[in-house]
């Protein structure tokens, strides 16, 4: 059962990430990542980690894609057009493609030997995510909110400006 | 585990059906309730009362022309309207009616199922059902529904900070994130409620006010308004992919109902215990129904009236007595309790849409960003520091 799920939701999120690059239209790429998005929170649930898969579905992709798609709609930025293909990159960037495939395919197989089961991993619940934060991961937790804070005040700044 | 795919079965059957005819004749009630606050009759002609009026409207909607109207995005126009039903749709799966039950030897909750990360579930599919409403903008290809799309995810974006900060302060107090454990932490009367126990009144406050915009009703229904905007982000939309609009706008009412009533209300806890008499209050509320319309069938205005009445009164009897059943009672009680409570909030809706005019654009964002958001913050905050003071 896991199995299958994981097979369909990794197809997915896979299809949907080549979607992203492959589409000219920037919102067709903005619904694309959102795919990603969805079938990487049903991938977390898989594993056990439901507060994860829940603050993915609720932060990127119901308040960060959203933003997107609205930027998007209100620059109404129309489709881009493909221009200067040059044939260099499908020969070198092909093989290329496959090197790094088979690398990092090599890469995780020695590295990760054991598999994963369904709900294998325990500590994903909203109990443990927030202990693992306020305790472990303190002083991470509280200087990404610093950075984030600053991220804001910058916001509003470079909006000054341009209001005046 | 067969007999636990079974019941499931059944319950998803139920829950739907029960829930999309409370979608078709929520509508009816709300066309009622405006009519006789503008002192008018309001639906009337088709069935008694107006009340085949839903089928009549759904029939009408089927059977219109599905127009997809040319240079419209067509993948991303079809898949708008489903989106937005779909999402809707979902959240209602994780809401519960009632308590743990008996059927027939087998124990289950009236719910469909119980996810320990239920509130932040309903908050992902409401979130996602943006995309719905932005999408069917966009994609129409259609410069007020372009901007009716714009308007409601600016919207919907804004209000959904206030909305999830005064979520988080009743959790904070009942420390679960399962909407049924929220239940049974505020069991035993109105004193143990969340609103009045826990002081939550400001962030119920907030919470209503948060959900009004979130499902985009009035005063807060900018993204629809049809004296800028023609009808907003569903204009070029017919037929069903219309409907699917109208429906999970009224699904994401009740589900925001429900979610008002689970957080702060108690869910479906009466408002005192039953050793004082509260599982006798829904028979005697069918009772003195049943005696008014009986009394009004006795003193006919119309010649109908005494024919018709007294059989409604009947029907309020037996519904009393079967409220006084005690193998019914265990789960129609609290079954009655909680659809009253979120029949309440739903009333509330729909009296402010008869009584209140629209925001302007400006005041919707300015009353979210400079009020909305500093107040929910702070209630977070109190909160907090008594919780931590208290445990």
């Amino acid at each position: 059962m896991d199995v299958i799920l994981f097979l369909i939701f990794a197809i997915i999120a896979v299809v949907c990430a080549i979607n992203v690059v492959v589409q000219t239209h920037p919102i067709s790429s903005a619904i694309s990542l959102v795919g990603v998005m969805g079938s990487l929170a049903i991938l977390y649930l898989t594993l056990g980690a439901e507060f994860l898969a829940a603050a993915q579905v609720i932060v990127y992709a119901g308040a960060v894609m959203v933003l997107f798609v609205f930027v998007i709609m209100l620059l109404n930025a129309g489709a881009e057009t493909k221009k200067g293909q040059s044939s260099m990159a499908l020969f070198l960037g092909g093989p290329l493609l496959v090197a790094l495939l088979i690398l990092l395919v090599w890469f995780v197989q020695s590295r990760y030997s054991e598999t994963v089961h369904f709900g294998g991993f325990r500590g994903g619940s909203a109990q443990d995510v927030g202990r693992a934060l306020f305790t472990t991961y303190l002083l991470p937790f509280e200087v990404t909110s610093i950075l984030i804070l600053i991220a804001i005040l910058g916001a509003i700044v470079l909006a000054r400006k341009e209001m005046d | 585990m067969d007999a636990f795919i079974v019941i499931s079965l059944i319950k998803i059957v139920v829950v739907f059906a029960v829930l999309m005819t409370t979608l078709a004749y929520l509508q009816w009630v709300e066309r009622k309730v405006i009519a006789h606050i503008q002192i008018r009759p309001g639906p009337y002609r088709v069935g008694p009362h107006g009340l085949l009026q839903p089928l009549a409207d759904v029939i009408k909607l089927i059977t219109k022309e599905d127009l997809v109207p040319p240079y419209v995005n067509k993948p991303l126009y079809l898949a708008a309207p489903f989106m937005a039903i779909t999402m809707a749709l979902l959240s209602i799966s994780v809401i519960p009616f009632g308590p743990v039950i008996q059927v027939a030897g087998y124990q289950t909750a009236m719910q469909l199922t119980d996810l320990n990360i239920g509130v932040l579930f309903v908050l992902a599919v409401s979130s996602m059902g943006v995309y719905g409403i932005a999408l069917a903008g966009w994609s129409s290809n259609n410069k007020y529904a372009l901007l009716g799309g714009l308007r409601s995810s600016a919207q919907m974006i804004s209000y959904e900070l206030p909305l999830s900060l005064t979520i988080a302060a009743p959790l904070l107090i009942s420390n679960t994130l399962s909407l049924r454990t929220l239940v049974d932490r505020q069991t035993g009367g109105i004193w143990h409620w969340n609103v009045i126990h826990g002081g939550q009144i400001v962030s119920f406050l907030i919470f209503l006010i948060a959900a009004f915009a979130e499902t985009n009703r009035v005063p807060f229904d900018l993204p629809e308004a049809e004296n800028e905007l023609v009808a907003g982000f569903h204009t070029e939309y017919s037929s069903m992919k219309f409907a699917s609009f109208f429906m999970a706008e009224y699904a994401n009412m009740i589900t925001v109902s429900c979610m008002a009533v689970l957080l702060f209300l108690g869910g479906w806890d009466a408002p005192w215990p039953a050793q004082y008499g509260s599982s006798l209050v829904p028979a005697a509320i069918f009772a003195f129904a049943g005696v008014v319309a009986l009394y009004h069938g006795m003193h006919a205005a119309r010649r109908r009236d005494a024919k018709t009445l007294p059989v409604f009164g009947i029907v309020f009897f037996i519904i009393a007595a079967v409220f006084l059943l005690p193998m019914m009672q265990s789960w129609l009680v609290p079954l009655f309790w909680f659809c009253a409570k979120t029949g309440s909030i739903l009333f509330l809706y729909m009296w402010i849409r008869g009584t209140l005019p629209r925001f302007r654009y400006d005041q919707l964002m300015g009353f979210t960003w400079k009020f909305l958001f500093p107040v929910a913050v702070l209630n977070l905050l109190v909160t907090g520091f008594v919780v931590a003071l208290v445990s």
